[in-house]
């Protein structure tokens, strides 16, 4: 089996591919993804190998981007849209919750919409600002899209053809700092055998607290347990992969075993995905939990000027600030 | 002068003549005038003609319709009235443009409507019960677009307009363009959505892809409570020219204009050459929906003016004057007109109200295990009241 190093990044470029070669229905749109090969070059060498046809560039409007890809839908494609930075996501806001959302609801399940909408998210690349944003509560929030985000490249290359292979509409998050981190791999694996697209993966086993990370913040948190080990204390990590639906099975088991919860993420706190996940803990776990479900994430503030992001951003300390606390309770 | 004459932007000025709109006005295609004198042909802003060639038999079929739209879209204000639907957003007035466009459509072209496109759903010999249930609120549509060549109505403002330039570029990626046998697509929307962002998006999109595509616009002047004059300075259809695709203005009452230029636009996009813009000059005789007052932003002199303008009278006084149609037929159409609106409101009444556990039903198609079990619990706490006085 094929098993080459890649970054985050190709291995995305790799699954798109892929589905481009496996489905002729497969098309992908956005803005610069042609000749340019996409600002972080994700859809590189595409348009060269599939043609404009398949590999569009479009118009600079985000909304239209997603709004034509509903028609392509609706005529039997499978579009996959690139937003070139979370922030530039809100002009498409309408259409994404309005009308992918909810097509095939309003249908009656006639219409499926098996869209994939990829955005680079997050900080830590010393961006201006729209560049840094952690958008995925607003659409785990709604109704009928599901989000998912990989952490490492063998998920990348992976999830992303799950994606494009599913009839859901599915909003693709990708952790642009992580975008150059190199992993193992497995090009030749069949689709069909990978690890399922909605399920948390245990990404470090651990018996004296849980650590819950999605994303961009998956490092961090693996980073963090590296350093407690040190300490003489093991964390559990769990990348949570998919965020809507939430797979938090593998959470609760840990939690039994653990009873401390710190949960990671770039996003503000108020109200984001932090919030759901220590709500639904302490609903299944709340006898065996010896501390509050803690969160660390980025502040309730504007996105901040990128030479303090680095304050902003969850990191190490923070997590380990936020495990002392679980025991000092 | 009228608010919303056609001669008059927004700032006062004459854009045209305003008398005899007629051949050889490129500001209004009409062939027939509201007196319901025939125009032989009628002479576009770019020079293309436009004529008709119908039948006796299919010119009586255009009247046949007008007045069956018409009528069932009186029996669904009606039912609003009784309280059997929640809300209804009437097309009168506007059934020229409707059937006109509606009738012009081949069968393999498709049709994304906004919420009013009762007359086009007709044309496409789609059962009128289908949108009914949207406004009864027993579901939110639940038609398959590609099995009826017309997509569920829209409510949101525009944002069609961008479907139906997607579906027309997938038309054209699927190579289905060039020919008697091309496939084209309408995408309707009126005044007040000219101003949405989508549909200036689905301009500029349909233009630089060159997408089979019709964008027709019901000018109904009225946006809500807003007039044209809110939402622009210059004749709505000239606008196509700075996107860079051609736009026609047709007398939107006239059904036999409004055919014409919606068939050569049509074949058109079917063709490979693009995109066209029409705007259909009408007027909302009624209410926005069944919850709107229009007494309280037009007055009553504007309406009677377009009164006069209406669409079925000069209809039936063309066939009358050209004999091509009896008191006998007229009376024919009407009987028909009432026996299906009974027909129909019969249905609606007997629409049944969806389980309430359907609600969850259809979120995504793989499914979700956070709706299942919120429909489990939601279920069991339904079950909990079975056999209590409740």
């Amino acid at each position: 089996m094929a098993t080459e190093t890649l970054t985050l990044g190709k291995a995305l470029t790799a699954g798109l591919r892929r589905a481009l070669e496996n489905d002729p229905k497969v098309v992908i749109m956005g803005e610069d993804v042609g000749k340019l090969g996409g600002v972080f070059r994700i859809t590189d060498g595409l348009q060269k190998d599939f043609g404009d046809q398949r590999v569009i560039d479009t118009p600079l409007a985000e909304s239209g981007i997603i709004g034509t890809a509903v028609g392509l839908a609706i005529r039997g494609y499978r579009p996959i849209c690139e937003i070139q930075f979370d922030g530039f996501v809100y002009p498409a806001y309408d259409q994404i919750v309005s009308q992918v959302a909810k097509m095939h609801y309003r249908s009656q399940g006639k219409v499926r919409i098996p869209m994939v909408i990829r955005i680079p998210y997050g900080g830590g690349i010393g961006a201006v600002e729209h560049h840094s944003e952690s958008p995925e509560a607003y659409f785990a929030h709604t109704a009928g899209l599901k989000v998912v985000t990989c952490a490492n490249p063998q998920d990348a290359y992976v999830m992303i053809q799950q994606a494009i292979a599913s009839d859901d509409p599915i909003v693709f998050l990708e952790p642009k700092r992580r975008y150059w981190e190199k992993g193992p791999v497995e090009l030749d694996a069949p689709l069909a055998d990978a690890y399922p697209l909605h399920s948390a993966r245990v990404a470090r086993a651990g018996t004296d607290a849980t650590v819950l990370a999605y994303g961009p913040m998956v490092r961090t948190a693996l980073d963090a347990a590296t350093a407690a080990a040190e300490d003489g204390r093991e964390l559990e990590v769990i990348d949570l992969r998919t965020l809507s639906p939430l797979d938090l099975t593998a959470a609760y088991e840990s939690v039994r075993r653990t009873g401390r919860c710190v949960v990671v993420h770039e996003a503000p706190g108020n109200l984001g995905l932090g919030s759901e996940i220590a709500a639904r803990i302490t609903e299944e776990c709340f006898y065996s939990l010896e501390s509050p479900v803690l969160r660390v994430t980025g502040f309730d503030t504007p996105y901040p000027a990128s030479r303090v992001e680095e304050e902003y951003l969850p990191d190490l300390d923070r997590v380990l600030d936020a495990v002392d606390r679980t025991f000092g309770w | 002068m009228a608010k919303g004459d056609p001669g008059v932007t927004s700032r006062g000025r004459r854009a045209a003549p305003r008398s005899k709109q007629a051949a050889g006005d490129p500001e209004l295609v009409q062939l027939l005038t509201p007196e319901g004198e025939r125009i032989e042909s009628a002479t576009g802003p770019d020079g293309t003609e436009y004529r008709v060639d119908f039948t006796d038999e299919e010119y009586r079929g255009l009247y046949r319709d007008l007045v069956l739209v018409r009528k069932l879209d009186a029996e669904a204000t009606a039912l609003q009235r009784q309280g059997e639907l929640g809300l209804w957003a009437s097309l009168l007035g506007q059934e020229a443009a409707q059937v006109g466009s509606g009738r012009a459509l081949r069968a393999q072209d498709m049709a994304f409507p906004t919420y009013r496109e009762h007359g086009v759903l007709y044309c496409r010999g789609i059962d009128p019960i289908m949108p009914l249930g949207l406004f009864r609120g027993v579901d939110q549509g639940g038609w398959d677009p590609n099995e009826f060549k017309f997509n569920m109505y829209t409510i949101v403002i525009g944002a069609q307009t961008l479907h139906a330039t997607g579906y027309a570029m997938g038309v054209a990626m699927d190579g289905k363009t060039g020919g008697e046998d091309g496939e084209a697509v309408i995408a309707y929307f009126g005044d007040g959505a000219t101003s949405q962002g989508d549909v200036n998006e689905a301009f500029v999109w349909a233009s630089v892809f060159n997408a089979p595509l019709v964008f027709f616009c019901q000018n109904n002047q009225y946006a809500i409570s807003e007039p044209l004059e809110r939402q622009t300075r210059v004749p709505l259809y000239r606008r196509a020219g700075g996107f860079g695709f051609p736009g026609v203005r047709v007398d939107g009452n006239d059904v036999l204009a409004s055919y014409a230029v919606t068939r050569h636009a049509l074949d058109n996009a079917r063709n490979g050459q693009g995109p066209s813009l029409i705007e259909a000059y009408t007027y909302r005789m009624g209410a926005h929906t069944t919850s709107d007052d229009p007494t309280r932003y037009r007055i009553a002199s504007e309406v009677e003016a377009w009164q006069a303008k209406d669409p079925i009278a000069r209809m039936k006084a063309f066939l009358d004057r050209q004999q091509i149609a009896d008191a006998d037929f007229f009376a024919s159409v009407d009987e028909q007109a009432r026996a299906e609106s009974v027909h129909l409101r019969e249905r609606v009444l007997n629409l049944p109200d969806p389980q309430p556990v359907s609600m969850f039903d259809h979120v995504y198609p793989t499914g979700s295990p956070e709706l299942d079990e919120q429909r489990a619990q939601f279920s069991q706490y339904l079950e909990s009241f079975e056999g209590s006085a409740h």
